[in-house]
């Protein structure tokens, strides 16, 4: 049995917070997901609230406290990344793209990701596509083809196209991708020996 | 060990008083402050090359030379000098005509430059930094080793035939160190050819200059050149100092607070907590230098940040003196003792002579003069 890192990426800022509702809800129905494929998972949470001053820090400093760089370890060397922020002015939040703004363009590369987003109204619904899926393209990450979006109403719904089913229908995609993949390495050491040598540098190669 | 100053050359306004300096007024100010840093017993100074606003150092060999008349023993150098962008033909032409000015108190640092748009000016490419700072760096190599250079690379015009003139004072090039904060390719370059590798060590956490150096020494030793600890390392550093520490505190708070690199971001308090900026009293200032021996090792070359962010030049010169009185001779004593034999100090011009076998004239002598019709025969008779 394979024990899984999963890490959760959650941008709400009221406490409680729909936003970190519906994390743990498809955090559960990932690491049920997991268990059915006959593996453990360890979930990590960040907060982006908590780093909230960190990531402006980062933004004019040019590097991350200690505090941000622990966040972003965790998320870089996870198996699976669940991503959620709540939409503002139709978009992701700022405080959300500032986390994914810091970190190295190819941090995320070959990344399964599960997106998702909760929004006062259903008007908003499509922001998982037009906002987030771009963003995470670009980050050539792995998105799952669920994204669960969740509109204050969704939290009394009801019926098989109901919040659940969709929360569960994502979770199973993401430990789908997850499962059949060797277990998450630890981004390339740069400071490693080099792999080129200096004289294949030198001769342009 | 080398203790020294380096500056940047930034045109900046003093927010105490709103008033910014002329150019002319900065460029005399920084020679003012190199020949106090003279005055005050260090022994290098070094300055950037920037080729846009704020800045006043887009022709360092021209302040240098200046320099160089006006002092005895400084060693002149740069923080850095863009191999990315300056030819280097240029490059190879100006610093050994500066050696021979200089009697040899020359040394450089070579940096690939952060601002975006001085690529383009200059016909390059950003996402070309590694690979014209490894192809211009060996050519600048070339040119000040071999008398006649035949040379083909990617960035730069073909050359058949060339020697860049005058040749290196006593037939020994610069001693070169390679400045980087965290691209470990440019420490390997330094490692590779036995140069020194300099770490800015201000505005990031010394985590970063740790691991840079860590990397450096061992692969200096991968390429054998000695042991990792026999490897030459420079650091930066910034400091601003005052008898109380806490009226250091209140003097420099307003700098830092509107300072293009430090201002509406980590407050001062955090950025001395996080990053090797020292804030104090002269005393705080030696421990904290002391303790960067405890993650980078000896080391050779010690440069501080003094001249930034506007403080006003009869500030620096301040601080120089305190500098040179009260903290440097106390560091010196205290590297020293901890220093083992085995660890050399930094190449100067009169070792890397006696390293070559000592002084010999490398003079090249055109075959026939057009203009005259003397030949080198005549000449040398």
């Amino acid at each position: 049995m394979t024990t899984r890192t999963l890490a959760v990426v959650s941008a709400g800022l009221s406490n409680p917070s729909s936003t970190r509702l519906l994390a743990d809800r498809l955090t559960a129905a990932t690491v049920a997901a997991l268990r059915a494929r006959g593996d453990d998972t360890t979930v990590e949470v960040v907060e982006l609230r908590e780093h909230a001053r960190d990531l402006a820090d980062d933004l004019t400093s040019g590097f991350a406290n200690r505090e941000l760089q622990a966040a972003i370890d965790t998320v870089v060397g996870a198996d699976a990344v669940i991503a959620v922020t709540p939409v503002f002015s139709a978009s992701y939040s700022g405080l959300f793209k500032t986390f994914f703004d810091v970190l190295d363009s190819d941090a995320l590369v070959g990344k399964p990701v599960l997106l998702a987003a909760t929004a006062g109204t259903a008007r908003h619904s499509l922001a998982i596509e037009f906002a987030m899926r771009p963003l995470f393209a670009y980050l050539r990450a792995l998105p799952v083809a669920t994204g669960v979006f969740a509109a204050s109403e969704d939290w009394a719904g009801g019926g098989d196209t109901a919040l659940a089913g969709r929360v569960d229908r994502a979770g199973g995609e993401l430990a789908d991708v997850v499962s059949g993949r060797p277990a998450a390495t630890r981004p390339v050491d740069p400071f490693a020996d080099p792999e080129t040598s200096f004289e294949q540098l030198l001769n342009g190669n | 060990m080398q203790f020294g100053i380096f500056t940047v050359g930034d045109v900046t306004p003093d927010p105490t008083t709103g008033r910014t300096p002329t150019e002319a007024e900065r460029i005399k100010g920084m020679i003012a402050i190199a020949l106090k840093a003279e005055e005050v017993g260090l022994d290098v100074f070094a300055q950037g090359q920037h080729h846009n606003p704020p800045f006043v150092v887009s022709s360092p060999t021209t302040t240098l030379g200046y320099i160089a008349a006006k002092t005895d023993k400084l060693i002149l150098s740069t923080s850095t000098t863009l191999i990315t962008t300056t030819d280097p033909v240029k490059i190879a032409e100006d610093f050994a005509t500066l050696q021979h000015v200089a009697d040899g108190r020359v040394d450089l640092m070579m940096g690939r430059g952060n601002t975006g748009p001085v690529y383009p000016w200059f016909g390059k490419d950003i996402r070309d930094g590694i690979p014209l700072a490894v192809e211009n760096y060996q050519l600048l190599r070339r040119l000040w080793r071999e008398d006649v250079v035949d040379w083909e690379g990617k960035f730069r015009t073909p050359l058949q035939g060339f020697t860049s003139t005058p040749r290196p004072l006593d037939g020994v090039p610069p001693f070169v160190w390679h400045g980087s904060i965290r691209s470990p390719q440019i420490a390997e370059q330094a490692a590779y050819y036995g140069d020194g590798f300099f770490h800015n060590h201000i505005f990031w956490p010394a985590e970063h200059t740790e691991r840079m150096v860590e990397f450096y020494r061992r692969r200096y030793e991968h390429y054998g050149h000695g042991t990792a600890d026999q490897a030459i390392v420079g650091l930066g550093g910034q400091v601003f100092m005052r008898k109380n520490s806490q009226d250091a505190v209140n003097e420099f708070r307003p700098y830092f607070d509107s300072a293009p690199v430090y201002g509406g971001g980590p407050s001062l308090e955090e950025f001395t907590s996080q990053t090797p900026l020292t804030v104090g009293s002269p005393q705080q200032v030696i421990e904290a230098t002391l303790g960067f021996r405890d993650y980078v090792g000896d080391y050779q070359r010690q440069l501080f940040l003094m001249d930034h962010a506007g403080l006003p030049l009869k500030t620096v010169l301040e601080q120089l003196d305190i500098l040179g009185e009260e903290v440097v001779p106390v560091l010196r004593r205290e590297f020293a003792a901890l220093k083992p034999a085995h660890v050399p100090e930094a190449p100067t011009h009169a070792s890397l002579v006696a390293a070559a076998g000592g002084s010999k004239d490398a003079t090249v002598y055109a075959p026939a003069d057009d203009v005259t019709g003397s030949t080198a025969e005549g000449v040398q008779a």
